[in-house]
């Protein structure tokens, strides 16, 4: 399996937020409007929406008596074996695509209003698509492809001063995960890394990932495919093996 | 910083503390982020748990207002357990020197206090000298005055009960941080402290620096790398600006302002030339006038000639005894003495400690030039909340003005780099850059001045000033030139020459030097902030330093007090760490602290600390308004009514302010709540960039202010709900986080709360984004440097 991976650290984030913003400027996203009034949290926009495809949440908990601060950049995990393609194929052929080269799962935005957008969503394990009620039309992250296309790091990596965020050859990022995971581990036994095997987002976590956010692993139910399931079952070494 | 922010990845230990470094300087989480992957161990101290705190190995709460307490109780306990570095403080610091008999220090005061005045006589912290007028040394630190001695007794105070109990720092967190950051006091492990304005914004803010000072010359940490003090300032180029005068008190380059009583040149120059009658000291700052003619020199050329002292009479003196600092003009401004003023890049009706009197101020001028690049609420004062226009005299003008990416020139970074940088973009059409805007307004003036007289128009008319703005001329002036034929050092140098470096600069007139720290930064090599060369050695790659790129005052020198990190042999305490090295002939590494060779060679060579009169780093600093050591003092505002370190309430030499609009209140039931202000990674300063920036706005979006979940109960406020926070110099609106990351301290044995905002936000825009959190500040200032105390005020909150 090769292609293009992420690899996120949440050891190192920050929440300086410089991926977020650099990801709307990219994009050249507009703004939505925010209030704390109701909410009094620093993150914000509260959740993912049409217009932002890279969110930090940021949640508090007190664990042994002490606070802590989990920061999680949030995005499309570019699945291996994307559930929203699936469900995409079933409407329209072409809504949804892997990109050969990088395994990027991109969207197009019009195609796509012939799909549903509840089941699209449902599909996935992440919660990630979101649609613009007045145009039904759906978006994500897709990968900067026009940057990767052009020899490019993804702009949320180009920004991140902490090394927080990295791509690369998946390869290479699954092994600077393990690395990293090896090393963290010494100090935080409870460190993770999330669902390694079947995206191109790959977390890296100090504590439980629920603490962090209630889609960062893949709820139990959605996530993998019949097709994946039925694979895993018949052929579990072999399925192993074409992640690796 | 004496030293720069690669080398933070050199530490064994980071202090943050008085700064919110992940969120208000996110780069600098690069290289803290690197030295704890290396093994380091980072601690935070602040009242609120930040995004900081969320990746410390050690998080501390702390009240606002008592960090020499707590740092306090540091000293003590490295002097306690002996973990200082014992040949570094006995033969690098001022510890072994013996201070005379009339030192003393009772119930909060030092010897030489005069209630009246409510001023030190500092001839009472003076040393004991010996019969060549150097001070005697006892280096066995036994000596009952020795400075050692004295600080031990001083200190002894800060036991670790009574630092929890005014701090409201539990005793076993604080146990654990003097534990781990004393370990540094040996050769092989360096600490380093990254602070901000959470340590100078207050009335005892230069003595909080001081205490760690003094910490870290205990531990051996000035000089080596991953060690040193550093000041993480507040904008990019806040070190460029200091170092070339923005402040009243200094020229450039750190000169003195004169004084109205320095009649002459021969006055100014012997009174801030120090004289050291010790050879071993190198006293670099008996090179004083050279530094000073050569600046009068680049101020009027070939006006300023020996026989008219240089044009020394031309430059404007200040009255003796009195201050120009901000809280001062703005005092003034409010008494209605001042006319007219240039707000220029700065918005003092958000910025400045005390907004209402600020605002109200701004209403007694007859004019106000306000340059900015978008409007903001000091151009827009007038029609501010609780303001009518129609009641206003002021006139208003705006120059709107290129931004930082639209203008070629240089800044210098906390590490004390300078960088060139080129113009990204073109201003829009009518913009101009500042520079230009001086220019062409000075320009203006001197036509005038031509033309119509006035009452004393020589230092305008003399001015050396350019027709046109031009950012290179403007450097290579600052660096300096030679201004005729001349030998230097047996040198032949042309007119018209670039100075190599200030150690060729004459006070003879044969030079010229806008700023002699800068002498060096353009030569006739070329321009040398510009280089991006990433060479270096071997020795220079294991501390990640990078001598050609970019250019750092002083020399090229890019870690200050270096000559420390090595033994008197010349070698490094740490060699895995080296920052300098003594080959036998020469030194290799950084640029040492001059060129004389180690400490072993006798009378050849210099003491360390060479910006020092007597070449010691000062444990002791008997040059500071409030005291030799620092002692603790609360805040203006504070929740106690009694100082339970000494009967002196407040630092007592603080100046306070006593106009209507000056109030405050301690102990006060109306306002039970300790307050702190501070800033976001998403906005910057008073908001008057970022609040028009939409992604910015749309990630925060308003005025909030933080709260225990405990407060939140008591005052029967949801998280979320909009809040009334007042103090008694104002009272704004903000938005509720309610959270567990504050958490009410228990001070004296009762409970504390804590309550903290962000001073970003403004009523011009976002229109629902609220005001400024200076409303509630006080306008009282830190006695040495007038800076306010914003971190530490009273408040009450309640909901709205």
């Amino acid at each position: 399996m090769g292609g293009k991976s992420f690899f996120i650290d949440t050891s190192r984030c920050t929440a300086c937020r410089g991926c977020q913003i650099a990801c709307k400027e990219w994009h050249g996203l507009p703004a939505t409007k925010t209030t704390q009034v109701g909410w009094g949290n620093h993150q914000n926009p509260k959740d993912l929406n049409f217009y932002t495809y890279k969110l930090v949440r940021f949640s508090e908990h007190e664990r042994n008596g002490k606070v802590v601060w989990y920061f999680f950049p949030d995005q499309c995990r570019h699945c291996l074996e994307p559930p929203c393609k699936d469900v995409a194929d079933g409407y329209v052929k072409g809504a949804i695509v892997k990109d050969p080269e990088t395994g990027a799962v991109i969207y197009n935005l019009e195609k796509l209003k012939k799909v549903p957008f509840d089941e699209l969503l449902d599909a996935c394990p992440y919660h990630i698509p979101r649609q613009d009620p007045k145009t039904g039309m759906v978006a994500k992250c897709d990968m900067c492809i026009d940057r990767v296309k052009a020899g490019l790091l993804p702009m949320c990596v180009k920004t991140c001063p902490t090394g927080a965020m990295n791509f690369g050859d998946r390869e290479e990022m699954l092994a600077l995960a393990k690395k990293r995971l090896a090393e963290v581990k010494k100090k935080f036994p409870n460190a993770q890394l999330l669902d390694a095997d079947s995206v191109r987002v790959i977390y890296l976590v100090l504590d439980d990932p629920k603490l962090y956010h209630e889609y960062a692993v893949a709820s139990k139910d959605v996530g993998i495919t019949r097709k994946v399931a039925l694979k895993k079952l018949f052929d579990p070494m072999g399925w192993l093996q074409s992640l690796v | 910083m004496t030293n720069h922010w690669i080398d933070i990845k050199n530490s064994d230990v980071i202090l943050i503390m008085g700064s919110n470094a992940a969120e208000n300087h996110p780069i600098s989480f690069k290289w803290v982020t690197r030295a704890k992957e290396n093994g380091a161990t980072l601690i935070h101290v602040d009242p609120r748990f930040t995004r900081t705190s969320a990746k410390a190995d050690i998080y501390a709460p702390i009240r606002s207002g008592t960090d020499i307490a707590f740092l306090g109780g540091l000293i003590n306990y490295i002097i306690h357990n002996k973990k200082y570095f014992k040949e570094y403080v006995a033969e690098y610091t001022n510890a072994s020197f013996i201070v005379n008999k009339k030192f003393g220090f009772k119930d909060g005061l030092f010897a030489g206090y005069n209630p009246k005045t409510r001023s030190y006589d500092k001839s009472y912290w003076a040393f004991e000298l010996d019969r060549h007028g150097v001070p005697k040394r006892d280096k066995s630190l036994k000596h009952r005055r020795c400075v050692f001695q004295l600080l031990k007794k001083h200190f002894s105070r800060y036991t670790l009960d009574k630092v929890s109990k005014v701090t409201g720092t539990p005793k076993n967190l604080l146990k654990k941080i003097y534990e781990v950051y004393a370990s540094t006091g040996t050769k092989d492990r360096s600490g380093t402290i990254m602070y901000a304005m959470g340590w100078t914004q207050h009335t005892v803010g230069v003595q909080n620096i001081r205490a760690m000072c003094i910490i870290q010359l205990l531990l051996g940490n000035i000089g080596v790398s991953g060690g040193g003090v550093n000041a993480l300032r507040g904008e990019s180029n806040v070190q460029g600006s200091t170092d070339h005068c923005i402040l009243f008190h200094i020229w450039p380059g750190y000169l003195k302002t004169p004084r109205a009583s320095l009649k002459t040149l021969v006055d100014y120059n012997k009174k801030y030339t120090p004289v050291c009658p010790d050879p071993m000291s190198a006293n670099w700052w008996q090179n004083y006038p050279k530094y000073s003619v050569s600046f009068l020199k680049a101020m009027f050329g070939e006006n300023a000639t020996k026989e008219n002292d240089f044009g020394y009479k031309w430059m404007p003196k200040l009255d003796d005894g009195k201050s120009y600092a901000w809280l001062v003009l703005f005092d003034e401004m409010y008494k209605g003495n001042i006319k007219g003023f240039f707000a220029w890049g700065q918005n003092p009706a958000c910025s400045g400690a005390n907004a209402n009197k600020n605002r109200q101020a701004l209403a007694k001028l007859d004019w106000l030039v306000n340059v900015n690049i978008f409007e903001n609420e000091t151009g827009s004062f007038w029609k501010g909340p609780g303001m009518d226009p129609k009641k206003i005299k002021t006139e208003v003008f705006f120059l709107p003005c290129a931004v930082s990416a639209e203008k070629e020139g240089s800044i210098t970074n906390s590490g004390r780099w300078m960088q060139w940088r080129y113009q990204a973009a073109k201003p829009p059409c009518g913009v101009k850059g500042d520079g230009e805007i001086m220019v062409e307004l000075m320009n203006k003036i001197r036509e005038l001045y031509r033309k119509e007289g006035g009452v004393f128009p020589e230092p305008i008319l003399n001015l050396n000033w350019p027709k046109k703005y031009d950012p290179h001329q403007v450097a290579k002036l600052i660096n300096g030139y030679f201004t005729r034929d001349v030998v230097v050092k047996g040198k032949h140098f042309k007119k018209g020459e670039q100075v190599p470096s200030f150690a060729y600069l004459q006070d003879d007139g044969s030079t010229c030097s806008g700023n002699w720290l800068y002498c060096g930064s353009y030569t006739e090599k070329g321009n040398m902030a510009a280089r991006r060369d990433k060479t270096q050695t071997e020795m220079q790659k294991r501390i990640g330093l990078f001598p050609n790129w970019a250019w750092c005052w002083p020399v090229n020198r890019r870690i200050l007090y270096n000559r420390a990190s090595v033994d008197r042999n010349g070698q490094p305490w740490n060699p895995k760490k080296a920052v300098i090295r003594w080959t036998g002939r020469g030194w290799e590494g950084d640029v040492p602290d001059g060129g004389w060779p180690p400490l072993s060679y006798g009378k050849k060579s210099r003491y360390p600390f060479i910006m020092r009169k007597w070449g010691f780093g000062q444990i002791f600093g008997p040059g500071r308004a409030d005291g030799p050591f620092p002692e603790h003092y609360e805040p203006l505002e504070s929740p106690l009514k009694k100082n339970p370190f000494n009967s002196q309430r407040i630092n007592p030499v603080v100046k306070l302010f006593h106009t209507n609009a000056d109030r405050w209140k301690t102990a006060d039931p109306r306002y039970p709540i300790a307050a702190t202000t501070y800033r976001v990674t998403e906005h910057w300063q008073t908001g008057v960039l970022t609040r028009w920036q939409p992604w910015l706005v749309e990630a925060e979006p308003q005025l909030f202010v933080e709260m225990s979940e405990e407060l939140a109960k008591l005052k029967g406020i949801k998280n979320g709900d909009r809040v009334v926070v007042e103090s008694p110099r104002g009272k704004l609106i903000a938005v509720a986080i309610v959270t567990k990351r504050l958490k009410p301290l228990k001070i004296e044995g009762r409970v504390v709360h804590e309550v903290g905002l962000p001073w970003h936000f403004g009523w011009v825009v976002p229109k629902d984004g609220g005001d400024s959190a200076n409303l509630l500040t006080p306008s009282v200032g830190d006695p040495n440097t007038l800076i306010p105390e914003t971190k530490a005020f009273m408040v009450n909150v309640y909901k709205l």
